[in-house]
C-alpha cells in the first residue's frame, strides 16, 4: 500500500460508524452472528464500518471470534 | 458518527428468548449460596480458559512472555468476572451468555494492553516528531519530492483546523503511535469519546485536504 492510499484510508470517515459505544454494546451479537457465518456486515453495516476503522475494538472483536472458534472445535 | 441509538438495525436492550444454557447461567449467577459459589467458579474456569489465548494473541502489544503473561491472564479472567457479575441485569439473551461473558474478557484484556504501554515507551506523550509522519504512512523517501507538499499541508491543516484536543489526540495517536487506550487512560476520557475526538480530526483534516487540491474527493492517489 503507498503512503497516499495509507493516508487516505486514515483520513477517510464511514458516516455509518456508530462509534465505540455501540460497538461494544453489541460485540457479542456481531460475533457470534459472525463466527455462524451470518450476514454480520450485512445487517449491521454500522459496526462493521466502525470495526474496520476502530483498532481497539477490532481488536476486542477478533480476539472474541478467535475465543468462539477455539471453543467450536 | 451515527447516533449512538440508530443505524444498528436493532435495540439490544430489547430481551429476547433465552437459550436453556444462558437460562440456567442467570439462574445459577442470581442464585445465593453453594448454587452460586458453584455457578461462579465454573463461569471463572470458562474465562480462565479463554484469556490465556487473547493474551498470547496480544503478546506483541503487550511485549511480556511467559508467568508474567499468564499473571496477566488470570487477572484479566478474574477482573472480567467481577464486570460480569456487576452487569448481569444487562445481558439480554441476544447472544449465548457465554458469548457475552467472554466479551468482558476482551475488554479487560485491552485494557491492560493499555496499562503497560508506558512499561516501555517509545516517545514521551508530548512529543511531536513530524518526521515520523513520511514513515507511519509508508511514504518512500526516495519519491519525497510528491508527497512532501502534500504532508505539509497535512501539517499546517492539523495546526489551522483542528480544535486544542483534536490537535492533542492526533499528535498522540499518529505521530507518537500511543495506543488510543493509552490515550484513554492518560485523558481520564473513554475509549468511545477519544475515538469520536480523533473521526472528527480525521474528516477534517481530510475535508481540508480535498479543498485545497491535495487529494481527491473520491479515490485516492496510486503512487
Amino acid at each position: 500500500m503507498s503512503g497516499w492510499t495509507a493516508l487516505d484510508d486514515f483520513l477517510r470517515t464511514d458516516p455509518r460508524d456508530v462509534g465505540c459505544a455501540k460497538a461494544m454494546e453489541m460485540l457479542h451479537i456481531y460475533a457470534e452472528l459472525t463466527a455462524a457465518g451470518g450476514p454480520a456486515e450485512q445487517r449491521y453495516p454500522g459496526i462493521a464500518a466502525h470495526l474496520r476503522a476502530c483498532g481497539p475494538c477490532g481488536e476486542d472483536f477478533e480476539g472474541l471470534l478467535a475465543a468462539l472458534r477455539d471453543e467450536a472445535n | 458518527m451515527v447516533p449512538a441509538d440508530s443505524g444498528v438495525g436493532e435495540n439490544p436492550a430489547a430481551v429476547a428468548r433465552l437459550d436453556r444454557e444462558s437460562a440456567e447461567w442467570l439462574r445459577a449467577l442470581a442464585s445465593t449460596g453453594p448454587p452460586r459459589e458453584a455457578a461462579l467458579a465454573r463461569l471463572h474456569g470458562l474465562l480462565v480458559r479463554i484469556a490465556p489465548g487473547e493474551c498470547r494473541r496480544r503478546a506483541r502489544q503487550l511485549r511480556i512472555t511467559g508467568p508474567e503473561l499468564d499473571d496477566l491472564a488470570h487477572q484479566a479472567a478474574a477482573d472480567a468476572l467481577v464486570a460480569i457479575t456487576g452487569k448481569l441485569g444487562q445481558f439480554r439473551g441476544k447472544s449465548r451468555f457465554t458469548t457475552w461473558a467472554y466479551k468482558f474478557v476482551m475488554f479487560e484484556v485491552s485494557a491492560k494492553v493499555g496499562r503497560h504501554f508506558w512499561r516501555h515507551p517509545s516517545v514521551p506523550l508530548d512529543a511531536e516528531d513530524w518526521d515520523r509522519l513520511p514513515t507511519h504512512f509508508g511514504f518512500d523517501p526516495a519519491r519525497e519530492t510528491e508527497w512532501r507538499d502534500l504532508l505539509g499541508a497535512l501539517r499546517r491543516a492539523v495546526d489551522e483546523v483542528l480544535t486544542a484536543r483534536q490537535r492533542a489526540v492526533f499528535v498522540a495517536i499518529v505521530l507518537n503511535e500511543v495506543p488510543l487506550d493509552t490515550l484513554v487512560l492518560e485523558l481520564a476520557s473513554s475509549r468511545n469519546a477519544i475515538y469520536k475526538t480523533l473521526f472528527d480530526a480525521r474528516r477534517k483534516l481530510r475535508a481540508t485536504l480535498v479543498a485545497n487540491g491535495y487529494i481527491d474527493d473520491e479515490c485516492s492517489r496510486s503512487s
